[in-house]
């Protein structure tokens, strides 16, 4: 066991702190989300540890069930990313041929506009809900999975040990699964804490823009929403969520840095 | 034909091509999916008979690639329809907000380009030393920070614990150019944080590339200083790569700016997007998402073009 730098011990920490509040939440907060307890942005105080919101709800209880939201979204939509993107970029790798000409070029026409205006293009004739959220942004996302997993894949599937498979008359599925995603799975793990940052970002911006989670559940982009109009009296709440955010995204970023640095063979970068 | 205008020729037309294929995503994405245009206008309680008419005056009933031609029609001659909400004329909303929006991200790109090369720069003469260890540290806390949070943040700095600035970034017409400054000085600083960082760590990579080839040592050897190594010698040879980045982050602010707009209520087309989505007024959204995708599209050709000609090997082909 090398010794873990003090910069992923850190994020290791926090993202894992992050997590188990995200977990217990139910337990972990001292007050129920919606709960209208004292005055409009109150101090932070013994019996408010946060202070209030813009309509006097503890911002401590709503930081943590709206982290349980803002996490739960980004880890599903980055686990549908991940499944369908790296199969199909196996797939194409494994296939070529015309299978890879037209998932390769359909990716490249969806990359080539970023992907917060697709996702309002597409979220303006939707309904706007948890799962329709989740689908856009694990399909939106899957394209850059798909890139990285395709190129990995590629110089995988020239190898003598997949060559012995194939001529062995094992399937296309067996060459997947067996052969190439065991030893693809350490460069994808890295990135996977890149695209799970990449998903908080996303529907925490969805959810500052008003487009993202609706109320009555709460989650930080919306949150830092809700509060907005108070920084202009000097009135921090607005900052809260918006530090859960940065705190959560740092402390990935260290972890996932520090994967990276370990897996030799990564290839393509994190993308805007 | 010369080859390198062959090739940017070839590229441009490529470019195209693939605006082209993104007008009919954008079109087929929208018109394709689940959800009636008419019901979503008229909502739920809407009669049989009002959602048929109304059907019937937006040509819904017409077969989707005809009404796809029709619509590509109206926007290659400049006529993008009328805002179902309202009834404006969307190509005139679209004239009074596309300055605006330009104006912010001009200054936002003549500030940040500037500086993210000399800071790329410093950070590569000073490679491993504090100035590079303090210049690459808080940019990379930038880059993991979304345009809204660094929005707040800054937001709260100056016009809080500093107050310096107005939350509010308001421009109209009759403006002068000294006012109109002033009043986007914070959204300027924010999208500048925000595209900042990568540009700077990609010129600094490009740099410390080219500073291990022979010719720099050589440089180093001649006794030049070593400021002189980087500014005559490594950025020359650097400046393909760094062109690209900066460009490409050029076509990042497209996105930064919509945040950006919301957050400091500036009336510009990022702000006419989110609103129109979230009053689900299609001809809108389609209109200026393709504004966004044609920019951003217009910006990476740029990039590919401008790699294409400072590179001296396709310059002078042998």
């Amino acid at each position: 066991m090398r010794r873990i730098p003090l910069s992923a011990l850190i994020g290791l920490f926090f993202t894992g702190l992050f997590l188990f509040t995200a977990l217990f939440a139910q337990w972990i907060a001292p007050y129920p989300l919606d709960a209208v307890l004292g005055k409009v942005w109150e101090p932070p105080s013994e019996q408010f540890l946060l202070g209030t919101d813009t309509i006097g709800r503890d911002i401590l209880s709503r930081l943590i069930y709206g982290g349980q939201i803002t996490i739960f979204v980004a880890l599903v939509s980055s686990l549908l990313s991940f499944g369908l993107g790296s199969f199909l970029g196996f797939l194409a790798a494994v296939r070529g041929g015309w299978v890879d000409q037209v998932l390769s070029r359909v990716v490249d026409l969806v990359m080539a506009i970023p992907s917060l205006i697709v996702a309002l293009v597409v979220l303006s004739v939707l309904p706007i809900n948890l799962t329709v959220l989740i689908l856009v942004m694990g399909l939106l996302d899957s394209t850059r999975v798909f890139r990285l997993s395709r190129a990995v894949a590629m110089d995988i599937a020239v190898m003598d040990y997949v060559e012995a498979a194939k001529l062995r008359g094992e399937g296309q599925m067996w060459v997947i699964f067996r052969e190439i995603l065991p030893n693809a799975l350490s460069p994808l793990v890295a990135e996977f804490g890149l695209r799970f940052i990449f998903a908080v970002l996303f529907i925490s911006t969805l959810s500052f823009l008003g487009l993202g989670i609706q109320p009555p559940l709460a989650d930080w982009g919306g949150m830092v929403k809700e509060n907005k109009d108070g920084l202009v009296y000097g009135k921090a709440a607005a900052l809260m969520p918006a530090l859960a955010i940065a705190a959560l995204a740092i402390s990935v970023n260290l972890v996932a840095d520090w994967v990276l640095s370990r897996t030799s063979s990564l290839k393509g970068g994190r993308g805007a | 034909m010369h080859p390198i205008l062959k090739l940017v020729v070839q590229r441009i037309a490529l470019g195209l091509l693939l605006l082209l294929a993104v007008s009919v995503l954008i079109y087929a994405g929208t018109e394709a999916l689940p959800g009636d245009v008419a019901q979503a206008i008229l909502g739920q309680s809407a009669t049989p008979e009002a959602l048929a008419n109304l059907r019937e005056s937006l040509g819904l009933n017409q077969p989707g690639y005809i009404r796809y031609f029709h619509w590509l029609g109206g926007v290659l001659t400049g006529d993008f329809g009328k805002a179902l909400t309202n009834g404006q004329d969307i190509g005139q909303a679209i004239a009074q907000r596309l300055g605006n929006t330009l104006f912010l991200a001009g200054c936002a790109a003549a500030i940040s380009v500037p500086l993210a090369i000399g800071l790329g720069l410093v950070a590569a003469r000073y490679n491993g030393r504090w100035p590079d260890k303090v210049i690459s540290g808080v940019t990379l806390s930038t880059i993991s920070l979304p345009e809204f949070v660094a929005a707040y943040f800054v937001i709260y700095l100056l016009t809080q614990v500093i107050p310096i600035f107005q939350p509010v970034a308001m421009v109209f017409p009759g403006m002068s150019f000294w006012a109109k400054l002033n009043a986007v000085a914070l959204p300027v600083i924010v999208l500048v944080l925000v595209v900042l960082a990568h540009m700077m760590r990609m010129t600094r990579a490009a740099i410390l590339n080219v500073m291990q080839s022979a010719y720099i040592e050589t440089a180093e050897l001649k006794g030049l200083s070593p400021m002189r190594v980087i500014w005559k010698h490594a950025l020359p040879n650097a400046v393909a790569p760094i062109i690209s980045v900066v460009v490409l982050n050029l076509a990042y602010l497209v996105v930064g700016v919509v945040v950006v707009e919301v957050v400091f209520g500036y009336n510009a087309l990022g702000q006419y997007l989110v609103d129109h989505v979230a009053k689900r007024d299609l001809p809108v959204v389609q209109a200026v998402g393709l504004i966004f995708a044609a920019v951003y599209i217009g910006l990476n050709i740029l990039a590919d073009v401008l790699a294409i000609v400072a590179n001296p090997r396709l310059r002078h082909p042998k």
